[in-house]
C-alpha cells in the first residue's frame, strides 16, 4: 500500500506534511508464528518484533487504507516526527502528537482506532500447531497474520494452513528450509499467501503486512458490496490460483446476477493478482457440486467433473484445485462438526440435497449443506469472517444452530476469495441445508442435510440448485414468502419470505446454492421454514438469510429483513399450507432438519420433508423456497413431487437453479438421498411444486408475490412458529443479488 | 590485554570463522538483531541451537541404530537440523545435512551413518568456535568494552 512516496527507511528522517510513508511494517500487526524448531522460532520472533516497531510510520498508512476516510498524511507526519526516533524494538510506538490533532474529528477517529487496534502489535510464538490453532480459535480477531513452518511433528503445516483458512480466514505464510517446487506449489494450492525459504531474512519479513492489507481490502470491498455475489467472486478471484482463467468466471451468468457486476471488474483491476484466475462463483460452484454429487464424492475425479460441468474455459486443473479445496473443506467440517461421521456422509448426500435443497427453502441451502457440519455459530462466524462482515447476526437466530452452518459455508467461500483455497472449499456450495431442521415436520427446513445438518440452521437447502432458479427462485421466493413465511408472523414473514425464498433460489443458480440472501427475503425464507416448529432447524431456513440466500455474498445476516425472520418461519408457513404436517414443509425442510439434527440423513429428509408433506408440502417448500420453486421441486423432494405438483414443474423451475442439478433433480426427486442437491433444487422447486404450475407459478410468484399466497398461507399455517430467526446468514459467498426483494 | 586489543582479537576471530566457512551471512543477521534491548540475543539463539542439535543428533543416532531404519524419520530429523543450522548461519553443519538428506533418500544406511558422523563433527567444531567467540565477548564486556558491531571484511 504505497500511498505515495515510498519512503522505506525506518530511520528517523521526519516526513514532511503531506508526504506519505510508503509501506512500512504496521506497528499494530499481530503476528502468530508457529515453528517446532526453537532456534528458528526465536529468530523469527526477534525479527518480527524488529519489523513491528520499525514500522511505526506505516501504521498510519495502514489506517488510511482501512479507514479510507481521513487524510492521514497529516497524521503521518506528525506521528513520524514524534515517533521515529523513539521507536525501538521493544517499546511500541507512541502517539505523542495525539493532542495536536485532537480537534480534528477525523483524526480523532483515526487515532482512536490507532490506539485501540493498531498500536498493539504483537508477536506470538507457538511451538506446536495445535496450540497455535487453539489460540487462534480463542481469539478470533486477535491475530492478523500467521507464519507457519511446513514440517512440524504434531501437525502438518499445510493442514494448519487449511484450518486457519477455513476457520479464520487469516493470511498464512508458510516457511521451510525445503525449497522444492512441489512443496512450494503445495503451499500455493493450499492457499498460503506466501512461501518463505529458510533461513528467513528479515527483509522477507518486512513486507508480510501486505498480505494483511490485501485481505482486508478485499474483505472490505466485499462488505461494501453487501452480499453481492460478486463479492464472493471477487474474493475468489483474489485468491484463486493464477492458472485459472478469468474467462470462466465471465462466462458464468452469475455476473449478471450480481448487483455490482462492475465491481467485479473493478476488483479485477484492483486485485493484486495479476494472473487471470477462475472465480468460483456460486453458479459455477453449484455446477461443480452438482457434478460431484452426481459422480459421488468418492468417485469425483476432476476430469469427469469437468466433463459434467461442461463449462467452457474451465480447465481440469481448475477443477482439481477446487475439488481439493472442497474436500478439504468437507474434511474440515467433519472434524469440526460434532458429528464427524455424519458430515462426511451427510455431506455427500447433502451435497446432493444441497443442490436440490437450495431450492427448497428457496434459500440456497447450499451454504447450508456445506456448513452443515458447522455448528450454527461457527457457520455464522465463518461467514462473518469470510464476508468480513459482522456476523453479528450470527446468531442466526435460527434456533437451529446449524443455521450458522449455512453461513459458514458461505464464509468459506469468501475466504477463499481471499486467496486461500480454503475459502473455496468452504464456499463450496455445500448446500448446507444447514439449518434445515430435519424434523420432518417442523423441520421443513430441510436442511441440507449433510452439511446443513450442522447448519441445521440453514435449512437453507438452498443449495446450489438455486442457482438455476435463482431468478425464479427469487421470484418464487418472493411470492412464496408470502404465504409461507408466515407462520409466525404471517404477515411479516410472508414478506420476508419472499425475499428469502427468492434468494435461495437465486443462490442456487448464482452461487453454489448459497442463496445469498442478500435478499431480505431470505429472512422470509426462514420464516417459511419456521414451519418447522421450534426447531429452529427450520429456521435454518432463515439461514436462507444467510445461507442460501446469500448466494455468494449472501449476507444473510445482513439481509435486512430477513435476519429477523427465522427461516424456519418460512417453511413453517408453508408447512401449514402444504405441509400438513411436518411433512409438507418439512420435507423440504427435512433437509434442513437434517442439518439440525445433523443427521446425516440425506435428503431423504428433505425429500421426505417434501414428500411427506408432499401433498402439501410442496407448498411449504415452495413457500420457503420461494427461491425456486422449481428448485425445490426438483430437488428431489419427493414430497414435492408428490405433491403432485408439479413435481416436475417445479423442477423445471427449480432446474434453473440447479442446472446440473436438474438432471439430478429429476432422478433425485425420486431419490431422496440425492436430495441434497435436490433439496436445493427442490427447495426451490418445492416452491414450484406447490404451485400448480411451477413454471407459471414461478412466474406468478414473481409477478405477483401475493399470488402465491395460497400456497404460502398454507405453508404458513403449518409453520406457526416461525420465529424470526435472526440468523446471520452470512452467506458470504452467495448473495442473492438478483433476488428482488 | 586491553579492551581494544580484545576487540581486535574478537574481530579477527570472527572473520576467520566466516572465511573458513563455519559461519555465513545469516550469522551476521543475528548479530544485527542484537542491540541494547536485546543484548544477549545471539548467545541466546545459539544456545537454543546447541540444545536442539544435541537432541536431534541423539535421535538420529538412535534412529540409525535400529534394525529397520525408518528413513522418513531420519530425514525429518536431518531436515530440522538443516533448518536450524541454516537459521543461525552454521554453514558447514548445514552442508553436511544436505549431503545427509541425499543419502536418506537413497535409503543407504551406511552412507547415512557416515553422514551422521560428518554432521556430528561439524557440529562439534562450530560449537567450539562459537563458544570461544562468546568467551571473548564476555571478556570484552567484562573489561568494560563493547562488542564490535561491524565486521568489515575489506582487508
Amino acid at each position: 500500500m504505497n500511498l505515495g512516496s515510498g519512503k522505506g527507511s525506518t530511520s528517523g528522517s521526519p516526513l514532511k506534511t503531506g508526504e506519505v510513508v510508503s509501506d512500512k511494517f504496521p506497528a499494530g500487526l499481530r503476528v502468530m508464528v508457529v515453528d517446532d524448531d526453537p532456534t528458528c522460532l526465536r529468530i523469527l520472533e526477534r525479527m518480527l518484533r524488529a519489523c513491528l516497531y520499525e514500522g511505526a510510520y506505516s501504521l498510519s498508512f495502514f489506517l488510511l487504507g482501512t479507514e479510507k476516510k481521513c487524510n492521514l498524511a497529516f497524521f503521518f507526519s506528525v506521528y513520524v516526527v514524534v515517533n521515529s526516533s523513539t521507536c525501538t524494538c521493544q517499546s511500541p510506538p507512541t502517539v505523542s502528537c495525539y493532542g495536536v490533532f485532537a480537534s480534528n474529528m477525523l483524526f480523532d477517529t483515526v487515532i482512536l482506532r490507532f490506539d485501540s487496534v493498531w498500536l498493539l502489535g504483537s508477536v506470538t510464538k507457538c511451538k506446536r500447531a495445535e496450540v497455535a490453532l487453539s489460540l487462534l480459535r480463542e481469539n478470533k480477531n486477535g491475530f492478523d497474520i500467521v507464519l507457519s513452518d511446513v514440517h512440524m511433528p504434531d501437525m502438518d503445516g499445510f493442514k494448519l494452513l487449511e484450518h486457519i483458512g477455513l476457520e479464520m480466514d487469516l493470511p498464512v505464510i508458510m516457511m521451510s528450509a525445503d525449497d522444492g517446487k512441489s512443496v512450494v506449489m503445495k503451499g500455493v494450492t493450499h492457499g498460503a499467501c506466501d512461501y518463505l525459504i529458510k533461513p528467513v531474512r528479515i527483509e522477507a519479513l518486512k513486507n508480510i503486512w501486505q498480505h494483511v492489507i490485501r485481505k482486508r481490502k478485499n474483505g472490505l470491498k466485499d462488505a461494501e458490496q453487501s452480499g453481492s455475489v460478486e463479492e464472493g467472486d471477487r474474493l475468489l478471484k483474489g485468491c484463486d490460483d493464477g492458472d485459472y482463467s478469468s474467462s470462466v468466471n465471465e462466462g458464468k451468468g452469475s455476473k449478471k446476477r450480481r448487483d455490482e457486476e462492475e465491481e467485479g471488474d473493478e476488483r479485477d483491476d484492483s486485485s493484486t493478482l495479476k494472473k487471470p484466475r477462475v472465480v468460483w462463483s456460486v453458479e459455477l460452484h453449484q455446477q461443480f457440486m452438482a457434478a460431484v454429487n452426481q459422480l459421488g464424492i468418492d468417485k469425483a475425479v476432476p476430469k469427469k467433473i469437468l466433463e459434467l460441468m461442461n463449462v467452457p474455459g474451465l480447465t481440469r486443473e481448475n477443477v482439481a484445485s477446487h475439488l481439493q479445496k472442497y474436500r478439504l473443506y468437507l474434511r474440515r467440517l467433519s472434524g469440526v462438526s460434532q458429528q464427524q461421521g455424519n458430515l462426511t456422509n451427510s455431506f455427500i448426500s447433502s451435497q446432493e440435497a444441497t443442490f436440490g435443497a437450495t431450492s427448497i427453502n428457496g434459500i440456497d441451502l447450499q451454504t447450508l449443506s456445506v456448513a452443515g457440519q458447522l455448528p450454527a455459530q461457527s457457520l455464522a462466524k465463518l461467514q462473518a469472517a469470510a464476508l468480513g462482515r459482522t456476523t453479528a447476526k450470527a446468531g442466526v437466530s435460527m434456533p437451529l444452530s446449524d443455521q450458522k452452518n449455512l453461513f459458514s459455508f458461505e464464509s468459506p467461500r469468501i475466504r477463499f476469495a481471499e486467496g486461500s483455497l480454503h475459502h473455496l472449499s468452504n464456499s463450496k456450495p455445500m448446500n448446507l441445508l444447514h439449518g434445515i431442521p430435519t424434523n420432518m415436520e417442523p423441520k421443513q427446513l430441510v436442511t441440507l442435510h449433510q452439511s446443513t445438518q450442522t447448519l441445521g440452521n440453514l435449512n437453507m437447502r438452498v443449495s446450489t440448485p438455486a442457482a438455476q432458479n435463482n431468478p425464479l427462485l427469487m421470484q418464487m421466493a418472493q411470492s412464496q414468502p408470502r404465504g409461507q413465511m408466515l407462520n409466525e408472523n404471517a404477515d411479516s414473514h410472508a414478506t420476508r419470505f419472499p425475499s428469502s425464498l427468492v434468494q435461495p433460489t437465486v443462490p442456487n443458480s448464482i452461487s453454489n446454492g448459497v442463496l445469498g440472501n442478500r435478499i431480505t427475503g431470505s429472512s422470509n425464507i426462514t420464516s417459511a421454514y419456521n414451519t418447522v416448529p421450534q426447531n429452529s432447524s427450520l429456521l435454518n431456513f432463515p439461514i436462507n438469510q444467510t445461507n442460501e440466500m446469500s448466494v455468494g455474498n449472501f449476507p444473510l445476516r445482513s439481509t435486512p429483513g430477513m435476519t429477523s425472520i427465522p427461516t424456519k418461519a418460512m417453511f413453517h408457513e408453508e408447512g401449514t399450507s402444504s405441509i400438513t404436517g411436518p411433512g409438507g414443509f418439512v420435507s423440504s425442510y427435512d433437509m434442513f432438519n437434517e442439518l439440525h439434527h445433523q443427521k446425516s440423513h440425506d435428503w431423504d429428509l428433505t425429500s421426505t420433508g417434501i414428500t411427506y408433506d408432499s401433498s402439501q408440502h410442496a407448498n411449504p417448500l415452495q413457500g420457503n423456497i420461494d427461491v425456486s420453486p422449481s428448485v425445490l421441486v426438483d430437488q428431489g423432494f419427493p414430497c414435492l413431487q408428490q405433491q403432485s405438483v408439479q413435481t416436475r414443474d417445479s423442477t423445471s423451475i427449480g432446474k434453473p437453479l440447479f442446472s446440473t442439478g436438474e438432471a439430478i433433480h429429476q432422478s433425485n426427486l425420486q431419490n431422496v438421498s440425492q436430495h441434497l442437491n435436490n433439496l436445493v433444487d427442490s427447495s426451490v422447486r418445492v416452491k414450484a411444486e406447490t404451485f400448480p404450475d411451477p413454471s407459471s407459478q414461478i412466474n406468478n410468484l414473481f409477478s405477483d408475490q401475493y399470488g402465491q399466497e395460497d400456497l404460502v398461507t398454507a405453508f404458513l399455517k403449518q409453520q406457526e412458529g416461525v420465529g424470526p430467526s435472526d440468523h446471520d446468514l452470512d452467506f458470504d459467498g452467495y448473495s442473492l443479488d438478483n433476488i428482488p426483494v | 590485554m586491553d579492551v581494544g586489543q580484545m576487540q581486535r582479537q574478537w574481530i579477527d576471530y570472527a572473520k576467520s570463522l566466516f572465511l573458513e566457512g563455519f559461519l555465513d551471512g545469516q550469522f551476521l543477521q543475528l548479530q544485527q538483531l542484537q542491540d541494547d534491548n536485546n543484548p544477549d540475543f545471539v548467545v541466546e539463539v545459539v544456545s537454543l541451537f546447541f540444545e536442539d542439535s544435541e537432541r536431534l543428533l541423539k535421535d538420529l543416532t538412535f534412529a540409525l541404530d535400529q534394525n529397520g531404519v525408518d528413513f522418513k524419520k531420519v530425514d525429518a530429523h536431518v531436515h530440522q537440523l538443516k533448518g536450524s543450522s541454516s537459521s543461525i548461519g552454521a554453514q558447514r553443519v548445514k552442508n553436511a545435512c544436505i549431503a545427509f538428506r541425499n543419502f536418506c533418500e537413497e535409503q543407504n544406511t551406511d552412507a547415512c551413518l557416515r553422514c551422521l558422523q560428518q554432521v556430528k563433527q561439524e557440529y562439534c567444531l562450530v560449537k567450539n568456535k562459537l563458544e570461544t567467540l562468546f568467551r571473548l565477548e564476555q571478556q570484552i564486556v567484562a573489561a568494560g568494552g563493547s562488542i564490535p558491531t561491524e565486521l568489515s571484511f575489506s582487508g
